[in-house]
């Protein structure tokens, strides 16, 4: 790829800060980036699927993906609510609630991972009624994805608020002149246009959920089989000193990423051609 | 912007028949809102200060003046002090060279800008263990020359500047191709020399933004655990950052001690959320000063800065 010389412009510095972005990018992300994959090739196939899909390594997959899965959704179905009330209704403590939102995203994962575990365990606030009932929040996989869900929150919020406050309710007021009750303007009206948000916010907070460390590995008890993520299987590898098993699986999860990375891009595109 | 729309709509709002719901419903909708937020939002975070205090206020004071605690807390406000700069240097050039100028690529380089938050902060960590450790590619090279980076404070700022690569050059970027360069070639056409245009005309126009994405940059900084945890060695005193910190006395079953120090980082959260706020209150009040004024708006801080995986 060649960086072409810049056009239309009479300000200097082009070449300054073109140069010292490409440089810094590359140092900091391309080469270690490039590093980890480069180690990865140097193995066989045939080593790098031994290592990539031990009965231990799909076990951590199926829950990873698992739990972020359902994080997602929960995600989606109350990121939708809080962003429609935020921006449809007027109540008290609805600043303080719209700030809130970014809470998850300013919280350290670890603090997250302390307090969540220490909420469900059955001495917790939460825990002491939910135990009894038989809900078990603190090392199970429920707990990885409540953990998960707490993590991804704002993203759906985010992501639909500014679509919401656009929508013109204008159509909605036109459907409910042409005779639709207020159900049927939300499913056939509302709905569709929110829809690629929704679904933008769904794919960014399945995507953290699967890389997420520090929040999971306090409330999931990380036992193999049970409730061991595959990252926290990653860093168990490296403790082990067995880099070539951290590293398949490290590729594996950075593999998964780039394709989710590639497919939320899709999204947002649809998304907006879907809105202009 | 959540105020600004209201406002707006206040006013062309006069009848919304039939585009409401019912009462009952939208009670409904609030109140299971409110008590999500409640339990998902509000009470994690009373949660820490509560289990922080449990043993008595005496006990909560012993475990922050401990001296390993302190080390942890100076070894989190160095390593954030190291890598924020960075990482506004490098936000400026490539908002600079992204917003000012037409080059072919540019969309590829946005797209890679923001490729660490798509990285699990583990495998982050990993990276740069198989670059620098002793079974990695420079290991053997910095070895012989008495290097050492992983498992050291380097390993940790290295890793600590690549998970928050992109906040400060994604808040600018946008900010900075709104705003056009209009100015910045009349105050060349006026005599003014390169460095002269970007401290007194750019940099000004932007100091917001940089504030905010500086911010959320330092929030991530400060509470990085996964990758840092890959890269620090866990050595009591020498590299343990306060997450890490936080993880050894849970694991040492103090409790009250974790969250002692947990305490501390969930106050840098509500810091942060605080200048976060103020912040986009003050956007929607300039942007609303602008439109009264007849103004372009030319300016919009990120509200979804955060995002992105």
């Amino acid at each position: 790829m060649r960086m072409a010389t810049a056009k239309h412009s009479s300000l200097p510095g082009f070449g300054l800060t073109l140069g010292f972005t490409l440089f810094y990018l590359s140092a900091i992300v391309l080469i270690p980036i490039a590093a980890l994959v480069l180690r990865a090739l140097q193995m066989t196939w045939q080593e790098f699927w031994t290592l990539a899909t031990t009965a231990r390594a799909i076990s951590a997959y199926r829950l990873t993906f698992g739990a972020s899965l359902a994080a997602a959704i929960a995600n989606a179905v109350f990121g939708t609510l809080l962003a429609w009330v935020l921006v449809r209704y007027e109540f008290p403590g609805r600043r303080i609630i719209d700030a809130m939102v970014d809470f998850p995203f300013a919280l350290p994962t670890a603090v997250a991972g302390l307090t969540l575990s220490s909420l469900f365990a059955a001495n917790g606030w939460l825990g002491q009624w939910l135990v009894p009932l038989g809900i078990k929040g603190a090392f199970t996989p429920l707990g990885v994805a409540i953990a998960l869900t707490f993590v991804g929150l704002p993203f759906v919020v985010r992501t639909l608020q500014p679509v919401l406050q656009d929508f013109e309710q204008e159509v909605e007021e036109a459907a409910a002149t042409l005779g639709a009750g207020r159900l049927r303007t939300f499913l056939t009206v509302v709905t569709p246009s929110l829809l690629p948000a929704v679904l933008t916010g769904f794919s960014l907070a399945f995507a953290r959920a699967v890389g997420e460390y520090g929040s999971v590995v306090f409330i999931s008890g990380n036992m193999p089989f049970r409730t061991e993520i595959a990252p926290y299987l990653v860093v168990m590898r490296l403790e082990e000193y067995d880099y070539q098993g951290a590293i398949a699986l490290a590729v594996v999860l950075l593999a998964f990423s780039f394709v989710l990375l590639a497919l939320i891009n899709a999204v947002e595109q649809w998304a907006s051609r879907f809105h202009r | 912007m959540p105020g600004v729309t209201k406002t707006l709509r206040a006013g062309r709002s006069a009848s919304r028949r039939g585009t409401e719901e019912r009462p009952l419903t939208k009670w409904l909708l609030i109140s299971t809102a409110l008590v999500f937020t409640a339990v998902f939002l509000l009470l994690p975070l009373a949660n820490v200060f509560a289990q922080a205090l449990s043993n008595g206020f005496a006990y909560y004071w012993r475990s922050l003046s401990n001296p390993d605690s302190l080390s942890a807390i100076r070894l989190t406000l160095f390593v954030a002090a190291v890598s924020i700069p960075f990482n506004v240097v490098f936000g400026l050039a490539a908002a600079w060279a992204v917003a000012k100028f037409e080059f072919r690529g540019k969309s590829l380089l946005v797209t890679l800008i923001d490729l660490p938050f798509s990285v699990s902060p583990v495998v982050a960590g990993l990276m740069f263990v198989v670059l620098f450790g002793l079974q990695g590619f420079l290991g053997p090279w910095l070895d012989a020359r008495d290097i050492q980076i992983v498992f050291a404070v380097p390993g940790i700022i290295l890793a600590t500047v690549f998970i928050t690569f992109p906040f400060v050059a994604r808040e600018l970027i946008p900010l900075m191709q709104a705003g056009g360069s209009e100015q910045e070639q009349a105050a060349m056409t006026l005599g003014a020399s390169g460095w002269q245009t970007f401290w007194r005309v750019t940099l000004p126009s932007v100091k917001w933004g940089l504030l905010y994405g500086v911010i959320l940059c330092n929030a991530r900084a400060m509470g990085e655990f996964g990758a840092v945890s890959v890269v620090s060695g866990h050595i009591t005193g020498l590299t343990d950052t306060m997450p890490l910190r936080v993880e050894k006395l849970y694991n040492e079953y103090n409790a009250a001690a974790a969250f002692a120090v947990a305490s501390l980082l969930a106050v840098l959260a509500l810091i942060t959320l605080l200048v976060k706020t103020i912040l986009e209150w003050r956007q929607a009040r300039d942007f609303i000063r602008a439109q009264a004024g007849g103004k372009t708006v030319d300016s919009d801080c990120n509200a979804n800065g955060f995002n992105n995986p």
